[in-house]
C-alpha cells in the first residue's frame, strides 16, 4: 500500500506548495465565483473522503450519504433558529445525530454485501428526504432561510468575503484527510481491508466485522454531517431538495470513484475535476434548465467508468509506475 | 368503507403488475451479470416517449406501439451493453455501478434537451373509460396494461424455460463458469439478457403511457422502487420479482390509504429494509 510509505523529499515539498498555494488562493484571486468553485470542491472532496472510509476501505459502497448531509444541515439550522443554540455546537450535535443514525441503520445492514448495501443506503437516504418533505417541524418541502446574525467566526457566519467559508471549508478538509490517512494507517484500516477483501476469511481471524463497520459507518456519518452544516452556513438556505436528494449522494460516490476510490488523495482529485466541470457547464450551458450541461456530466461518467475504471489517480500512478 | 379498501386493493394489484414487469427485466441483468442497471428505469421513460410520439405524430395509439418500443430497446440494450457495460465486467465493482448511474443522466438530461422537461399525456387513447364491479370501478387501461404485462411476464418465463436460448441464460444465471465449460457463449448470453431486460421494460412503458404522465424525469421513483423489488424478491429470481412487484404495488397503495398517500413510498422503502435485515438474500434468493 503505497499510502502507508514514508514520504519521500519530492513528496513532501509537493504537499507543502500545494498547501501554501491553496493557502494563498483568496488572497491572489479575487472574484467570489473562483472563490465559490473552490468552495465547492473542499465540500465534496471532504464528503468523497468521508465516502471512502466506507466505500473504498470496506467496500461499503454507500449511495446514501445526502441523509448523513441533510441531517447535519438541518440539526445546526433547527437548533439555531428555534433554540438560538450557536452553529458550532449545532455542528457537532448534528454530527453525533448522523453518527447514531448511521449506527441505527448500519447494524441492520452490516451483513448486507454489494448491491443489497447500496440498494439499503438509497432506501433509507430516500425515507429520510420523504420524511423531511413533509415534517412541519422542519417546515417540509418549503425549506428554511438561516437568521442571519453578525459575521464573526463564532456565528459561522460572514456577509462581506467568501474567504472566511474558504479556509473553515479547507480546515475541514485537511481534518478529514488526517482521520482518514489515521485509519488507514492503524489497526482499523488494515481490518477494514481484511473484510473487503474476504468476509469469511477476516471473520476466521478473528476481525469483529460487524464493530469495524459499524465505526467506519459512524465516522464517515459525522464527517459528512459536518459538511452539511457547512453547507447551510455557507448558502443560508436549506430544503429536502438542496441537500437530501439522490444526486447530491451520486455526486460524492462518483467523486471519490472518478479520483479512484481506497486513495487518501483520490476524492481530492476527483472532487478538483467533477466539481469545477459541473459548476462551470451549469453556469455557461445550463440556461432555462436546457438540460446539456447534466448531459455531458452524465456522458463523461459512463465514459471514464467503462474505459478508465480505475480512475484518475489509479491512472496517473500505471503511468508513474511504467516510467520507472 | 369495504368498497373503497376493495378498490385500493385492486389498484395497488394493477401497478404491482406493472411493477413486475420493470423488475424482472432488471432482475435478469442483475442475475445473469450481477449489475444493476440504474438506467433501467430511464429505458422506462424512452419506451413512454416512443408511444408517445408515435401517437402524436402519426396518430398510432399505444396498444399498437407495444412491439415498437419492445424493439427499440431492445437494439438500444444491445448496444448500451456492447459499448458500455461489456467494458466493466470484468473491472473494480465501483465501476459497474457507476457506469449505469452515468448512463442514466445522459439519458433523461437528452430528454429534457430534445423535449423539455414537460408533463405530457396520451390525450384519448382507443382504450378508456371504466369497467364498474358494484362500487368498484376499474380504469380500462390500467387493466389492459396490467394484464398485459402479466402476459408479457409469462411468456418470458415460457421463453426461458422452453427455449434453448432461454434454458442458456439461466444456465449462465446459475453458475458463470460451469456454463462456459459446457459450451454457452456466456458474452452473446450478456448481450440477450441486457438486451431482453431492456426490451421488456420498454414494452411496460409501452402499457404505461396508456395511462400515465409521461415526463423525461418519470424514471425516477419507478427506478428506487423496481430496486426494491429486485432485491426484495431475491437475486437474480424472477418468480421472486414478479411476487414482490404485486405486493410492493399493494402495500403502497394500502400504506398509503392507511397512513398518509404522502410517505407510501417511504413505506415501500421501510418494508425493504425491514424484510433485507431479517432475510439479506431477499424472499426467495
Amino acid at each position: 500500500m503505497m499510502t502507508m510509505k514514508k514520504p519521500t523529499a519530492v513528496q513532501v515539498v509537493f504537499y507543502a506548495a500545494l498547501l501554501a498555494g491553496l493557502l494563498a488562493f483568496p488572497l491572489i484571486v479575487k472574484g467570489t465565483f473562483p472563490t465559490h468553485i473552490m468552495i465547492m470542491v473542499f465540500l465534496f472532496a471532504m464528503m468523497g473522503v468521508a465516502w471512502n472510509i466506507l466505500g473504498g476501505y470496506a467496500a461499503m459502497f454507500s449511495f446514501g450519504q445526502a441523509a448523513f448531509f441533510g441531517i447535519g444541515a438541518y440539526t445546526s439550522t433547527i437548533l439555531l433558529m428555534n433554540y438560538n443554540v450557536n452553529p458550532w455546537i449545532g455542528l457537532v450535535a448534528g454530527g453525533v445525530l448522523a453518527a447514531l443514525m448511521g449506527a441505527a441503520i448500519g447494524i441492520p445492514c452490516s451483513n448486507l454485501r454489494g448491491h443489497y448495501f447500496a440498494i439499503a443506503s438509497i432506501a433509507f437516504a430516500e425515507i429520510v428526504r420523504i420524511h423531511f418533505n413533509n415534517w412541519k417541524f422542519v417546515a417540509a418541502a418549503e425549506g428554511l432561510s438561516l437568521p442571519l446574525l453578525p459575521e464573526s467566526l463564532g456565528n459561522f457566519m460572514f456577509h462581506s468575503s467568501k474567504a472566511p467559508y474558504y479556509y473553515i471549508i479547507l480546515v475541514f478538509l485537511l481534518l478529514s484527510v488526517l482521520i482518514c490517512w489515521y485509519i488507514s494507517a492503524n489497526r482499523m484500516g488494515f481490518y477494514l481491508r481484511a473484510i473487503k477483501e474476504s468476509h469469511e476469511l477476516a471473520k476466521g481471524m478473528g476481525i469483529s466485522f460487524v464493530r469495524y463497520r459499524l465505526y467506519a459507518i459512524m465516522i464517515s456519518a459525522f464527517l459528512t454531517a459536518m459538511a452539511g452544516t457547512f453547507y447551510a452556513q455557507y448558502i443560508l438556505y436549506i430544503d429536502p431538495e438542496s441537500v437530501l436528494i439522490l444526486p447530491i449522494s451520486v455526486q460524492v460516490v462518483l467523486v471519490a470513484m472518478l479520483g479512484g476510490a481506497g486513495t487518501i488523495i483520490g476524492p481530492i482529485i476527483g472532487a478538483a475535476i467533477l466539481l469545477p466541470l459541473s459548476e462551470i457547464t451549469r453556469v455557461s450551458l445550463g440556461y432555462k434548465g436546457s438540460g446539456i450541461d447534466m448531459m455531458i456530466y452524465g456522458a463523461l461518467i459512463m465514459l471514464i467508468s467503462a474505459y478508465r475504471p480505475q480512475g484518475v489517480w489509479g491512472l496517473l500512478t500505471t503511468i508513474g509506475r511504467r516510467g520507472k | 368503507m369495504t368498497g373503497q379498501l376493495l378498490a385500493q386493493l385492486m389498484n395497488g394489484l394493477l401497478i404491482g403488475c406493472m411493477y413486475s414487469l420493470i423488475a424482472i427485466g432488471l432482475t435478469m441483468i442483475w442475475g445473469v451479470m450481477n449489475i444493476i442497471n440504474f438506467a433501467h428505469a430511464d429505458f422506462l421513460m424512452i419506451g413512454m416517449f416512443i408511444s408517445f410520439w408515435l401517437y402524436t405524430l402519426y396518430g398510432v395509439d399505444p396498444i399498437f406501439s407495444i412491439p415498437v418500443c419492445g424493439a427499440v430497446l431492445f437494439l438500444l440494450g444491445w448496444l448500451i451493453y456492447r459499448y458500455l457495460v461489456s467494458k466493466v465486467m470484468t473491472g473494480p465493482g465501483l465501476a459497474q455501478l457507476v457506469v449505469t448511474f452515468g448512463i442514466s443522466i445522459f439519458i433523461a438530461n437528452a430528454a429534457v434537451f430534445l423535449w423539455s422537461p414537460d408533463f405530457r399525456m396520451i390525450e384519448k387513447p382507443l382504450l378508456a373509460g371504466t369497467w364498474n364491479f358494484g362500487t368498484v370501478q376499474l380504469s380500462i387501461p390500467k387493466a389492459i396494461a396490467s394484464l398485459g404485462s402479466v402476459a408479457v411476464s409469462v411468456a418470458l418465463f415460457l421463453f426461458l424455460r422452453k427455449t434453448k436460448t432461454g434454458k442458456a441464460i439461466l444456465a449462465v444465471e446459475m453458475n458463470r463458469s460451469s456454463a462456459l465449460l459446457m459450451g454457452i457463449n456466456t458474452e452473446r448470453v450478456n448481450a440477450l439478457s441486457f438486451a431482453i431486460g431492456s426490451s421488456l421494460v420498454g414494452i411496460a412503458g409501452a402499457f404505461l403511457s396508456m395511462y400515465y404522465y409521461i415526463y423525461p424525469q418519470v424514471g425516477g421513483t419507478f427506478g428506487l422502487i423496481s430496486f426494491c423489488i429486485v432485491a426484495l424478491g431475491g437475486f437474480g429470481s424472477i418468480e421472486g420479482a414478479f411476487l414482490a412487484g404485486i405486493l410492493i404495488g399493494v402495500v403502497q397503495t394500502l400504506g398509503g390509504y392507511f397512513f398518509d398517500p404522502a410517505y407510501k413510498y417511504a413505506i415501500v422503502f421501510a418494508m425493504y429494509l425491514v424484510t433485507v435485515w431479517i432475510r439479506p438474500q431477499g424472499l426467495m434468493g
